[in-house]
């Protein structure tokens, strides 16, 4: 019966051997935005941006690579956390399978390394494990990267990719939203400097902690930001949600981004924000 | 659908016309009555007793459930109530002010749910704005100015998820409290007392010591929500809200809540006057030991005490 209502199929699917063959995966990359077809290769000479402007997602390696100088950058040691705080149901099969898919350990990566010679910590997040979920993980590994900064004097700063808390973490979870705040505050009353960079998406849990929190936040164009879902707004107020809503642009316009800052130019804008800010330090104290 | 706890609220209401029925007949129903009154402790004990994730919720929830203002104005003396976040709105869905309790001169802010449809409108369910969390943030630096320790009464859904909401910054409004919350060099006590909806609800919850109600809810979303997110199926809900550890046993076990506040039997609504005096009774004591630490231990303490959860 369910045959009699299945929609026949518009397209032959190809599905012979040789067509897979020819084309090896990740050759060509799509663009979502434009659907321009090009070299993947041609795509990370230009910073995985589109000849359009879509921004593709970055690995948190990626992310390294373009913005610090090569061969400066020392990687942490993810601190040691509890895994599956809440015993819950398959939650460690999820977290083996990502880690099998994307070479991770978890949804981010800290290090510290030198942008056109200036010092700086940075906290990466990869949104492909996990949707770069926040658990005690990310919320630890934060902590300890700010804190290294602060021991050191050095500035920070955050690539927030992550769709917020981490359900099967429950309130180990959200409680990772107080500990990376906590940190940050203390950062910041040692004079240093904080810059949030939120790229898609940055919502939820994320959202509402350390993504807002920078002397600088900025903004990849059209990266996704919000506090709430669109879905859950537009079931609760009831009316349809504007094209652009909670997009970076949309969050420049509302007064809630210093900028929106193309790929392109996040080397020199990073550069030009810590050579103004003396590598972080507190002018007043010298 | 019929609450959990329907044989002993039936059972309660039976008992309370034979009371009556005696009185007005003259006749003495007294053998029956005790015969009856420990059927009903032995149907709390057991109903009461084994209470599962979702029976909680349900109580937490419960519409007679007092409110923070009701506790205010049990446990305080001189409550006055201040308003505004000085840039333009004042959010009713979040109260706070100052007050004397037990003679000493604090700092109150919690979630306000109304009572009615019509408060509930005006407060929207307790559902705040960025202005609330502002107008929370306002007062609690005046509290810091003239050293007064602050309450912090946790009872909402979550912030709320609208449109204006997210145009004002609601997610940088409740970063910001969580950031200066951190930093604050008076002592912050924060009670659950109903439900404790996420972001929305640390927005003005991070604190030194963080207590539940018996029956209060603490979680990262609604079990509705979890459930829908998880498996795609609000129906799940109570599934959900057993896996997602959300009670304040479960909080105290995950090393989340300081302490547990007894309820009243059936729950905090059947007698407002006594769970008030059980609340203060802890409120009083944890304040004693806080108010003697100098604001670096404070401090100390409190960044421990979040770095420690989950690790």
């Amino acid at each position: 019966m369910q045959a009699f209502f299945r929609k026949p199929k518009k397209f032959v699917t190809l599905t012979s051997k040789e067509q897979r063959v020819d084309v090896p995966v990740g050759l060509m990359t799509k663009c979502p935005k434009c659907t321009l077809i090009q070299y993947t290769k041609q795509l990370e000479a230009n910073l995985r941006v589109c000849t359009c402007g879509y921004h593709h997602p970055l690995t948190a390696a990626e992310r390294f690579r373009q913005l610090f100088d090569a061969g400066s950058v020392e990687l942490f040691e993810l601190p040691e956390v509890k895994i599956d705080p809440l015993s819950f149901k398959d939650y460690p099969e999820k977290l083996r399978g990502d880690e099998a898919r994307t070479g991770l350990r978890e949804a981010i990566v800290c290090g510290v390394g030198k942008v056109n010679g200036y010092p700086l910590v940075a906290c990466v997040m990869d949104a492909r494990f996990r949707m770069g979920s926040m658990g005690a993980a990310v919320g630890t590994a934060i902590a300890e990267a700010v804190r290294y900064a602060t021991k050191n004097g050095l500035p920070v700063t955050i690539f927030s990719a992550s769709g917020g808390a981490r359900m099967q973490e429950g309130m180990v979870s959200l409680m990772q939203m107080a500990k990376t705040s906590l940190f940050l505050k203390q950062h910041a009353e040692a004079g240093l400097l904080y810059i949030s960079c939120m790229t898609h998406p940055t919502t939820g849990g994320v959202s509402a902690s350390f993504a807002m929190l920078g002397d600088v936040n900025i903004a990849e164009p059209g990266a996704l930001i919000g506090f709430a879902g669109r879905r859950i707004i537009e079931q609760t107020i009831r009316e349809k949600l504007p094209e652009d809503f909670q997009t970076a642009e949309f969050l420049l316009k509302t007064g809630q981004l210093d900028e929106v800052v193309s790929r392109r130019d996040l080397k020199n804008y990073y550069t030009r924000l810590l050579r103004i800010h003396g590598e972080g330090t507190n002018h007043a104290t010298i | 659908m019929q609450p959990f706890d329907q044989p002993v609220i039936a059972l309660r209401e039976k008992i309370l016309e034979l009371h009556e029925m005696a009185d007005r007949q003259g006749l003495d129903f007294k053998e029956e009555l005790n015969l009856l009154e420990e059927r009903l402790r032995r149907l709390e004990r057991d109903i009461y007793g084994n209470m599962k994730a979702w029976n909680r919720v349900q109580l937490a929830r419960h519409p007679e459930r007092p409110t923070t203002l009701d506790y205010i104005r049990e446990m305080c003396e001189d409550f006055m109530e201040m308003h505004g976040d000085r840039h333009g709105y004042d959010d009713a869905a979040i109260v706070g002010g100052v007050a004397l309790f037990n003679g000493r001169p604090v700092t109150i802010i919690g979630h306000q749910r109304g009572k009615d449809t019509k408060e509930n409108i005006r407060r929207n369910f307790g559902m705040p704005h960025p202005e609330g969390y502002r107008k929370a943030l306002r007062l609690m630096q005046q509290a810091e100015k003239f050293n007064r320790p602050v309450i912090t009464f946790i009872d909402t859904k979550g912030a709320y998820p609208g449109r204006a909401a997210e145009e004002r910054g609601q997610s940088e409004a409740i970063a910001r409290n969580l950031f200066e919350m951190a930093g604050l060099r008076v002592p912050v006590i924060s009670i659950v007392i109903g439900e404790g909806g996420s972001g929305g609800a640390l927005g003005i919850g991070v604190c030194d010591r963080l207590l539940m109600l018996e029956n209060s809810t603490y979680s990262v979303i609604s079990p509705e929500g979890a459930a829908a997110l998880l498996w795609k199926d609000a129906g799940l809900a109570e599934r959900a809200a057993e896996s997602m550890r959300i009670t304040a046993p479960d909080l105290v076990n995950l090393g989340i809540a300081d302490g547990i506040i007894p309820e009243v039997v059936g729950g905090a609504h059947l007698d407002v006057s006594l769970q008030a005096d059980k609340l203060k009774t802890v409120i009083a004591q944890e304040l004693e030991e806080l108010v003697r630490l100098t604001p670096e231990d404070l401090i100390l303490q409190r960044t421990e005490k979040y770095h420690q959860i989950g690790t």
